[in-house]
């Protein structure tokens, strides 16, 4: 554990002072302290968190309607997750939602090289960007589905003007992912490329007046300086993105309702009909458990390839 | 970029390429403004304009009245004072919760300070979706399903603040307390009144995330929530939805409005905000 974190070992010039005025006596009296201080917020994490992170394990073994009391399930719970065609294509349509999403990285990046430009109005830009970002899923969502009406949505309006004729985007089984995934490219864009910028402003500018020296151009500048110091910043972006996509939710609640169909049924949109609509709370509880692998495990190979293509300087 | 403005071909040539990236940038912002446009401008309309065809951007006459009529067919201004209060309230307990135990974490010495850390940050690697089931049957054993309490306690006490503001206490020099200590000021005294007095920008960091977060919420308090009058506005949003399925002008303006506070909490706040994702996003690469 030690070394580990990055707490500092060495003792404060008044931690010292204290040590030598009061000795044996301070040092309990600040430990006494520091226990009284953390003793709230160490209850609300243990009653809060650590209670439902063992809760979720010990739920996935019982069969409970929250109707009569718990029964004992033993593994039943696993083997019906395994056979549950649902679950497999839940788990399909999530993926497809995460792999229709991880793109949107490359114009997050795209638009961050760009506003990275000394140029006007960068601000200006990046509030626009960001703006999608910041508001209310709920409320996006609503919009979202509106402009995706068949008939009179605003989507199919504009593609009619280039002799387009837009599918019914939601209704339709093959369209109505695709349309969620391009949703979320509009909300998300802004937020990766906020910090992809922030990485871009890290990179020291001596290196890019090195590359021209060399007479490297934009395109060898960006390929053999920029991405590669880059690299930490976007290894940071495809994990978040991807446990954040993995859990997405609210737009499917409000636009598909997980159809039509089992379309846009994604693993959170199931465990949540599961547990609030059918009260199958144990069976509910091994599909957060099945989501809790997948995201871990994803992680953990993502920390094991990084050390193949992320750069530290 | 090392600009050689003398050679005119190179100076020609910088013209056109900013020329470019600023139509494309516009391009890019274009489609980001114009859902919000439709949006405002849908919210204007009355119940049949909004499906004129080609559509209009200007309502002819707007309907600044559906503005009125959400708040009486659904008790729009009691869920938005729901959301006002859950954010308010969860942002002030969640700074206080996290200020003090990161000021513990960055400042003081005490026997497991490295344990106890260390489990703090291994909460942060469970999303919060693994433990929604748990948490809500926890709420139901304390008889706190459709309550405020049950929609903001799991917040207040997430590890995320803690980590966030220990760092950035970390980053204040140590010098500042010494004539404090000298003086025999307590331990509370140095964090309530040196460290949190220039902990300014972490806290409104913090402060902004959470109350961006438990404005926008929706999963969880439409799980803890069941009766109409205690829904925040995301979740009442869904189930006007649900009641005027097509009444896309209402709907329109119900969002509108939703997304004002966080707006307006967003162009106060801006730098806060970009400032939070450079000090914590960056930290882990």
């Amino acid at each position: 554990m030690e070394g580990t974190l990055s707490t500092p070992r060495r003792l404060s010039a008044w931690q010292k002072l204290r040590w030598l005025i009061r000795g044996k006596g301070a040092q309990r009296s600040q430990a006494l302290w520091a226990y009284a201080f953390l003793s709230l917020s160490v209850l609300g994490l243990l009653i809060f968190t650590i209670l439902p992170i063992v809760g979720a394990f010990g739920l996935s073994f019982v069969q409970w309607t929250l109707l009569s009391p718990p029964k004992w399930a033993g593994l039943s719970n696993f083997q019906r997750l395994l056979s549950d065609k649902y679950f497999w294509n839940a788990l399909k349509n999530t993926f497809y939602y995460v792999a229709g999403v991880m793109p949107a990285i490359v114009i997050s990046l795209f638009l961050a090289v760009l506003l990275n430009q000394k140029l006007k109005f960068t601000t200006t830009y990046r509030v626009l960007y960001y703006l999608p970002t910041i508001t209310m899923w709920t409320a996006i969502a609503l919009v979202w589905k509106w402009l995706y009406s068949p008939q009179y949505g605003l989507v199919n309006w504009a593609l009619g003007l280039i002799g387009i004729n837009g599918p019914s985007w939601l209704s339709d089984p093959h369209w109505a992912m695709p349309a969620q995934i391009f949703t979320s490219w509009w909300k998300g864009a802004g937020y990766n490329m906020v910090i992809l910028l922030a990485g871009l402003q890290g990179i020291p500018q001596i290196y890019y007046e090195a590359a021209s020296i060399d007479g490297a151009n934009w395109w060898q500048r960006f390929r053999h300086v920029t991405l590669p110091l880059l690299t930490p910043t976007i290894y940071f972006v495809v994990v978040m993105t991807f446990i954040g996509s993995f859990g997405v939710f609210s737009q499917i609640y409000i636009m598909t309702e997980g159809g039509p169909g089992q379309a846009t049924t994604t693993i959170i949109y199931y465990l949540y009909s599961n547990a609030f609509k059918y009260f199958k709370i144990g069976y509910a509880d091994v599909l957060a458990i099945a989501f809790f692998v997948v995201v871990f495990a994803f992680t953990l190979i993502q920390t094991q390839l990084q050390k193949r293509w992320v750069h530290y300087t | 970029m090392p600009a050689a403005t003398r050679d005119p071909y190179q100076r020609v040539s910088q013209a056109m390429s900013r020329t470019v990236i600023h139509l494309i940038l516009l391009g890019g912002a274009t489609t980001m403004v114009v859902p919000f446009v439709w949006m405002l401008s849908s919210s204007l309309k009355t119940n049949l304009e909004v499906f004129h065809i080609p559509p209009t951007l200007i309502p002819t006459v707007p309907q600044w009245h559906n503005y009125v009529e959400i708040f009486k067919v659904v008790p729009y201004g009691r869920w938005f004072l729901n959301s006002a209060f859950i954010a308010i309230v969860q942002t002030v307990l969640y700074l206080f919760v996290a200020s003090l135990a990161g000021f513990t974490f960055a400042r003081m010495r005490f026997p497991g300070r490295e344990l106890i850390f260390t489990l703090y940050l291994a909460t942060l690697m469970v999303p919060g979706e693994v433990t929604l089931i748990p948490k809500f049957i926890l709420m139901k054993e304390l008889h706190l399903i459709d309550t405020f309490a049950a929609v903001i306690l799991p917040g207040v006490f997430n590890a995320y603040g803690v980590f966030l503001l220990r760092q950035f206490f970390m980053t204040l020099p140590e010098s500042l307390e010494e004539s404090a200590i000298l003086d025999g000021a307590s331990y509370f005294r140095i964090y309530w009144n040196i460290i949190l007095p220039l902990a300014g920008p972490g806290l409104a960091t913090l402060s902004l995330f959470s109350f961006m977060g438990a404005w926008n919420d929706f999963l969880w308090p439409l799980i803890v929530i069941n009766s109409e009058n205690m829904k925040p506005l995301s979740v009442g949003l869904a189930s006007f939805h649900g009641l005027y399925e097509t009444n896309w002008p209402y709907l329109m303006a119900a969002s509108t409005v939703a997304l004002i506070p966080i707006i307006v909490v967003f162009a106060t706040a801006q730098k806060y905000f970009v400032r939070g994702i450079a000090l914590t996003g960056l930290k882990e690469g």
